[in-house]
């Protein structure tokens, strides 16, 4: 296609990336798009890669956000396997590793998040695992044979995605979790400990309140895991699954105000208003909470694009939406809708023993702030659609599992 | 191949080719489609390819399974044939699938 002398670069392919370029298409942009990965992949979609991915139950293609064929035809120059160095935002313009100097109308930082180190002793036996990209959920799968013990640093939500998966392929999984529970940082107590039931039931092993001091080795290779209390989990393999942090590093060094992730307003866009900042990298404000939050999950990603796109095509930035999450860990469906700050109440409806339930987290006020479900996905709807509508709920009511719960989001 | 058309709430109309076994959700976002994100990748968790079933389709393309009802029962401006495009297989049966985008997604 044509494309006028303006050009958006877009910094990280990865979902925010990807879905920026298509966005600013489908709203009008008649300039150039160019789009800087750092794989050698096309954009595609994380969440399968410690589940379907990792097991063998799907293909590239299916991953894949868009087919190759989409963005010839829609004129995005992709530039795979490409890193950027730097950003001169005075000359408005990023170097690319070979040198190669490319000038932007517009720049969309993606760059995702970047995984943290354990630092401890042995880090550098093989195999030691983690998991952000296809290439690292394919060493996953390569390990991961039947009788292969696998043991998991970090009791978070892609650990115990592995964790279920490794089960399936009979592998065993004993996961490590330095604090006293599960999802500490992200769930209520109510799930965490539901999650642990669950995970012990299907036979993963699970150590709470236990941090690493080393990974032992024989041979060069991976033999144990050393905890801080003396006692050596034996293993063939670890995965490090420790959260992650914003990769803002770009934007540091070009001077964009940062904080826990590279600042943005409601439009996406930084400190600087040539550049905007989507996805795992960026701070947003949450206006509903009151607070900012840096935010690692594909709605976030693909909100923030269509923000960013919407801002450069002049069209009506759209109004924020209730953040949501899911996670599938062997036969449990999890849905999270909203963010739990400032929580006075939990109320759980449903069953936690029959595996059917939804955790409720209400303000002082009884406004609902989040909900988690298991298995139970009208409950998380209609708490998605009460977030949204800032919902005042009687506690009694809500934990009243013979009132529907539609009836009570009017 | 078959094809399939999409009405945006607009009256846009996109009419594309789509290789059988796609999903109804993955044929508008290959395209271009807008109004059609599928967040969720075809997980039936997000409800982002919300559509409405053309009346004469609506035997064709069968009913809800459990967890697309569940979504949609609470999905903005839920009609009776609305359905999830992620959950709609096209194949030669489905040759001039015709669906419509609700209004909150455009």
């Amino acid at each position: 296609m044509e494309t006028d002398a303006n050009r958006i670069v877009i910094v990280g392919a990865g979902h925010a990336g990807g879905s920026a370029a298509a966005f600013l298409r489908q709203f009008g942009w008649k300039g150039e798009i160019t789009l800087i990965g750092a794989e050698p992949l096309l954009p595609y979609q994380r969440p399968p890669l410690s589940k379907a991915w990792i097991k063998g139950e799907t293909k590239l293609a299916d991953l894949e956000l868009r087919p190759a064929d989409f963005y010839q035809s829609n004129g995005i120059d992709v530039r795979l396997g490409r890193s950027v160095t730097a950003i001169d935002r005075a000359l408005q313009s990023v170097t690319l590793g070979d040198g190669e100097v490319l000038s932007y109308t517009r720049l969309i930082l993606a760059t995702g998040s970047k995984l943290r180190a354990l630092p401890v002793p042995g880090m550098d036996l093989a195999p030691i695992l983690e998991l952000r990209t296809i290439a690292d959920a394919d060493r996953i799968k390569d390990t991961l044979t039947p009788g292969c013990r696998l043991v998991i640093v970090g009791g978070g939500y892609v650990g115990l995605e592995v964790a279920a998966s490794a089960r399936g392929l009979g592998a065993s999984a004993t996961v490590i979790e330095r604090e006293s529970r599960l999802l500490a940082r992200v769930a209520s107590a109510a799930l965490s400990d539901h999650v642990l039931n669950f995970h012990r039931s299907k036979g993963v092993e699970i150590e709470l309140g236990a941090s690493v001091a080393a990974i032992e080795g024989a041979n060069g290779g991976v033999s144990g895991v050393r905890l801080a209390d003396g006692r050596v989990i034996a293993a063939d393999a670890v995965l490090v699954g420790i959260g992650a942090s914003g990769q803002d590093a770009l934007a540091k060094a070009a001077g964009l105000i940062c904080g826990d992730g590279i600042k943005v307003d409601a439009a996406a866009r930084t400190s600087d208003p040539h550049v905007y900042a989507i996805g795992d990298c960026s701070s947003r404000p949450m206006t509903t909470y009151m607070r900012d939050v840096r935010l690692e999950s594909v709605p976030n990603a693909v909100e923030q694009a269509k923000q960013a796109a919407s801002d450069i095509c002049g069209k009506p930035v759209p109004l924020a939406e209730v953040p949501w999450f899911w996670s599938d860990q062997f036969e449990m469906r999890l849905q999270m809708a909203g963010l739990a700050f400032d929580v006075e109440r939990t109320v759980v409806r449903g069953s936690p023993a029959e595996g059917k339930f939804a955790v409720f987290h209400l303000r002082h006020d009884g406004c609902v702030q989040a909900v988690e479900a298991v298995n139970m996905t009208p409950e998380y709807m209609g708490g998605r659609v009460m977030i949204g509508k800032r919902t005042v709920v009687d506690p009694v009511k809500l934990a009243d599992m013979t009132i529907p719960i539609k009836q009570l989001m009017a | 191949m078959p094809k399939v058309t999409f009405i945006a709430y607009d009256g846009k109309t996109t009419t594309v080719d789509v290789p059988d076994g796609t999903t109804v959700m993955r044929a508008a976002v290959d395209n271009g489609v807008a109004g059609i994100d599928g967040d969720c990748g075809g997980q039936c968790a997000c409800a982002t390819c919300h559509i409405f079933v053309e009346p004469e389709w609506q035997a064709k393309t069968g009913s809800r399974n459990e967890a697309e009802n569940a979504m949609l029962e609470f999905a903005d401006g839920t009609q009776p044939h609305s359905r999830l495009g992620c959950q709609i297989t096209v194949t030669a049966a489905l040759d001039g699938l015709t669906v419509r985008m609700p209004q909150g997604q455009h």
